[in-house]
């Protein structure tokens, strides 16, 4: 504690907003320490953002670099858009989460270390050759060292738990320490523990002590200031904290029972995609169908089966996953059946780092197949934002009878944002295009005859009088039978790219957040939209010309699109890629997009989108 | 698909699609299409719910052929494309069309696992020991020294058994049967049908193009007593002109030996009786693997758990122990607040 700096009176200081972030061993607990300060802060009525950081390992060696687990947070009085670009509060519980964490922090932010952890062996583990708490290297910090282990088991010293389940309960400690310096009330956290642990009295005994204890010591302790971040303005509402992953499968249930069409899901375990799957297993009382298929190809390949037999068939993935898939999805192209492909970007080449978040999947999504096979590519941009898009994807693939692509990514399927949730009955009745085997005139049956936007009829096996044979060979017109006439094929490239074409008619506009022309429009799409939403409002407050348009419909592009780039004398395009979007505007419209290109695994940080926008504006 | 019955006034003919077949003048494919054909009305499935699934490949053609609702779908994948259109309509009777090459080479993986599920689908696989489509390359069931496009000095890698592999996967039904014998495919086809989980048909098929008469040891009519292993359940395993051949298990070495009847003291009694509701599957493992003469009939046929009905029984019990899905209930659910 020497080098602590002189504590001052006890002050309660107001934010209007503040980020955290809670680091650990991945033993620790601190996905839950920091979903549990998540709820409870939204709760309090705050506007937030999180963002989880998990290590690759499942259980990397204990205390060493590679296993250390973080969460953060962003809350504010003020609209809050993304996870916080640095710190201003770090909670690390041993020296492997600190070391890999300090690059971040705020100078002058807060570190909460347990100081308990802070021995030999740990610091030897995190590469440490002295104890950072005790020499200088944390002077532009205010270190606050807290024996959080030893207090803990103090706090359970009766408990009938062993020491090292006792031990486990030190992340609650830290919580509640967090949640007396941040002013906010322990019960949603003591609510979730009951109901949590409900089948095991002991474990919920302990956990509410540590947790109360850890509040109680930042009362006694009377040497750490309080802070009050007060409620933002929200829309009233009934609100649910949800992630990008849980948010497409409630969009796919929802897309299903509005069409009436059942749900087939063909999935192969891929990070940062499985959660998909895993969710959406779990409410078979929607009738929903999930299989977990041999491989990748498998996957999509029972899901055009499924299509083919009357089901909406999804398949959900990553980048490798995809490439996988690549074939497959040209024959949905061909046959022209409903398909969502799901793909939670990583970060690529190869296997690359999979936990990791990347939007570099955009022009292999665009272009990864053999031939001319045009699909339809939707990007969500917030994690809630995932439940209408993966809407809209299904709808569009019935409305159109054609593969869509979702592109998801590692930082929207695993990060999290209160939601207002919406009703089911704002959403729109899907018109599947089944045809009625009582009223279809057809004599013949022609499987390839179009309506006026160019979509195929969609009969299925159990149709009596309507059998017909489809295929990956090209068909001929109408009847789709094997055709190789050089004209016809020629047609129906043309026909397919035309119905691709025509989905535009069946999207919203390009909206524009700010003046609808002026010096600069920051273009962004995916999971972007935080970072970009953030940097743009306050350069607008600092009077700056720049509004920002977010894609969320790739291909097609909204009918727009072009009219809102030349509204703009310069146009910047930020992308954690090395420029794929920006390379289809210039390939489409011939305008200059400028580039700014990120590929760190990470996303954006608002400063850097600020200084490269201030950067260009003034250039 | 457990009962037989009349179909009604349909025939073959029905089953027939106007798309002109184009086979090479005296393929195999020929006869084991008119054998399907001649089935379908006999299986007592209605046509608009009996569905051909294929590959890629000389065979995966079939079914453009058939009137039936069709799916000609990509190299290998046919059993992944099935498996999705039996989960989603598993009152439809799906019959999968491969070959040698799509089915046990590109579209293995795929084909062990279909097997190993034991979901209702009906998988023909069409065996001539090359790959046709692509002009005469050896295939994973041509024999050690094949020599084809693609090995000028004779092919080097072993064979696949496809009985064996079908076993391998635990299958639940697999059988063999010749293109040269339309009433042997007939009864074997309708033995398929009559299964209730995946039934695996081998058919020996020949390519007069690339691998002609590769079979002929086993098919050719003057092989054909010799060399053919005709199996019935219950019956001695006998072969051979006057069936004076048979089929001896030795106990000790658990090889099956090739006897004759009437000599070293050897008598009807000493020879194997076929079963094919054995449950333990290593007799019927070495049945298939035997050479000449070659098994043909249905040489497994046992009862296990259904894919697609273990997938609606668990979606039945979860809506029985939750109620049916109410989707406002379910955006609502977890952890909600209320901000006023």
């Amino acid at each position: 504690m020497s080098q602590t700096k002189t504590v001052e009176e006890i002050e309660t200081i107001e934010l209007d907003r503040v980020v955290i972030r809670f680091a650990g061993d991945s033993g620790d607990g601190m996905q839950v320490t920091g979903g549990q300060f998540t709820t409870t802060s939204a709760i309090a009525g705050n506007s937030l953002a999180t963002f989880p950081d998990y290590p690759a390992e499942i259980r990397a060696p204990q205390g060493t670099l590679p296993g250390v687990s973080g969460f953060q947070i962003q809350l504010g009085e003020i609209d809050i858009y993304t996870a916080g670009d640095e710190p201003d509060v770090l909670v690390a519980m041993n020296p492997a989460a600190l070391k890999v964490n300090i690059k971040d922090i705020k100078k002058g932010g807060t570190i909460i270390v347990n100081q308990d952890a802070f021995t030999k062996t740990g610091l030897d583990k995190a590469g440490y050759a002295s104890n950072p708490i005790e020499d200088d290297s944390l002077s532009s910090y205010r270190v606050i060292p807290t024996q959080i282990t030893k207090l803990t088991r103090l706090a359970l010293e009766e408990s009938k738990l062993d020491s090292r389940s006792k031990d486990r309960c030190k992340n609650f400690f830290a919580l509640g320490l967090m949640y007396w310096i941040y002013s906010r009330p322990l019960e949603t956290t003591k609510d979730w523990i009951k109901e949590k642990f409900a089948k095991k009295p002991d474990i919920v005994d302990a956990n509410l002590k540590a947790l109360q204890a850890g509040y109680n010591y930042g009362i006694t302790v009377e040497a750490l200031p309080t802070y009050v971040v007060k409620s933002a303005t929200i829309q009233p509402g009934k609100y649910r904290n949800i992630t990008g992953n849980q948010a497409t499968i409630l969009g796919l249930i929802a897309a299903s029972q509005k069409s009436s069409t059942p749900i087939f899901l063909g999935s192969y375990p891929i990070t940062p995609a499985s959660d998909i799957l895993h969710e959406l297993s779990k409410y078979k009382e929607f009738g929903v169908v999930t299989f977990q298929a041999e491989d990748e190809i498998a996957a999509v390949c029972s899901a055009i089966g499924a299509s083919f037999g009357g089901a909406i068939g999804v398949t959900s993935t990553s980048g490798p996953g995809l490439a996988l898939k690549s074939e497959a999805v040209g024959l949905a192209v061909k046959t022209e059946l409903p398909l969502v492909i799901i793909d939670v970007q990583r970060a690529g080449p190869s296997t690359g780092m999979p936990t990791k978040t990347e939007q570099s999947d955009l022009l292999f999504a665009m272009y990864g197949r053999h031939g001319e096979s045009p699909v339809c590519i939707l990007a969500p941009s917030t994690p809630s934002d995932c439940y209408e898009m993966a809407f809209e994807a299904t709808r569009l693939a019935l409305e159109f009878m054609t593969p869509v692509i979702l592109l998801s990514d590692g930082y929207l399927a695993n990060g999290s944002e209160p939601w207002l949730i919406p009703s089911s009955e704002e959403l729109p009745i899907i018109n599947n295009h089944l045809i009625d085997p009582q009223k279809s005139q057809d004599e013949p049956f022609l499987p390839y005859s179009r309506d006026e936007n160019l979509v195929r009829n969609w009969a299925i096996p159990g149709m009596a009088g309507f059998e017909h044979r489809i295929s990956g060979l090209e068909g001929q017109e109408g009847s789709g039978s094997i055709s190789y006439d050089p004209e016809n094929h020629e047609r129906m490239t043309e026909t397919r790219k035309k119905k691709i074409k025509n989905i535009q008619k069946s999207i919203p506009p390009l909206e524009v957040f700010g003046e609808t022309s002026g010096d600069l429009l920051v273009l962004g799409w995916g999971g972007t939209y935080g970072t970009i939403r953030a940097a743009v409002e306050e350069l607008q407050k600092e009077g700056k010309s720049v509004s920002q348009a977010h894609l969320r419909y790739l291909n097609p592009f909204p009918s727009n699109f072009e009219e809102v780039l030349r509204s703009y004398n310069k146009v910047l395009v930020p992308e954690i890629n090395d420029g794929q979007l920006s390379r289809l505007i210039k390939a489409d419209f011939l305008i200059n997009a400028h580039c700014l290109n990120k590929v760190q695994g990470q996303p954006f940080k608002v400063r850097e989108l600020k200084e490269a926008v201030s950067r260009l504006i003034e250039n | 698909m457990s009962q037989l019955v009349d179909q009604g006034t349909l025939t073959k003919k029905d089953f027939a699609s106007k798309q002109d077949v184009r086979w090479c003048p005296g393929c195999g494919d020929y006869s084991i299409l008119s054998s399907v054909q001649s089935v379908m009305p006999e299986i007592g499935v209605p046509k608009e719910k009996i569905v051909f699934v294929s590959g890629i490949g000389c065979s995966s053609r079939f079914p453009h052929y058939m009137s039936t609702y069709g799916f000609h779908s990509i190299h290998g994948r046919a059993p992944s494309v099935a498996t999705g259109l039996k989960l989603a309509n598993p009152d439809l009777s799906v019959w999968v069309v491969t070959g040698d090459g799509d089915g046990l080479s590109i579209g293995g993986n795929h084909l062990i696992h279909c097997i190993r599920r034991n979901i209702d689908l009906k998988i023909l696989l069409f065996n001539n020991k090359i790959y046709g489509l692509t002009k005469g390359q050896y295939s994973p069931t041509s024999d050690v020294g094949t020599k084809a496009k693609s090995t000028p000095y004779g092919s080097i890698d072993r064979a696949f058994n496809a009985i064996s592999v079908a076993i391998g996967s635990q299958a639940t039904f697999v059988a063999r049967t010749i293109d040269t014998d339309p009433k042997h495919m007939q009864e074997i086809f309708k033995r398929a049908a009559e299964h209730k989980g995946t039934a695996f048909v081998e058919i020996l098929q020949n390519c007069v193009i690339f691998n002609d008469k590769v079979h002929s040891p086993i098919t050719s009519p003057e092989n054909k007593i010799a060399n053919q292993l005709r199996l019935e359940h219950g019956k001695p395993m006998l072969f051979g002109k006057d069936n004076k051949n048979g089929v001896r298990l030795n106990p000790n070495t658990l090889d099956l030996e090739i006897v004759e009847v009437g000599s070293n003291g050897i008598t009807e009694q000493n020879i194997l009786v076929h079963d094919e509701k054995r449950i333990n599957p290593t007799i019927h493992f070495l049945t298939g693997e035997l050479d000449t003469p070659a098994a043909l009939g249905v040489i497994r046929n046992v009862e296990g758990p259904n894919f697609e009905e273990e997938v609606y029984k668990q979606i039945t019990k979860v809506k029985e122990l939750k109620g049916e899905g109410n989707l406002e209930k379910l955006l609502n659910s977890g952890e909600t607040w209320t901000i006023e």
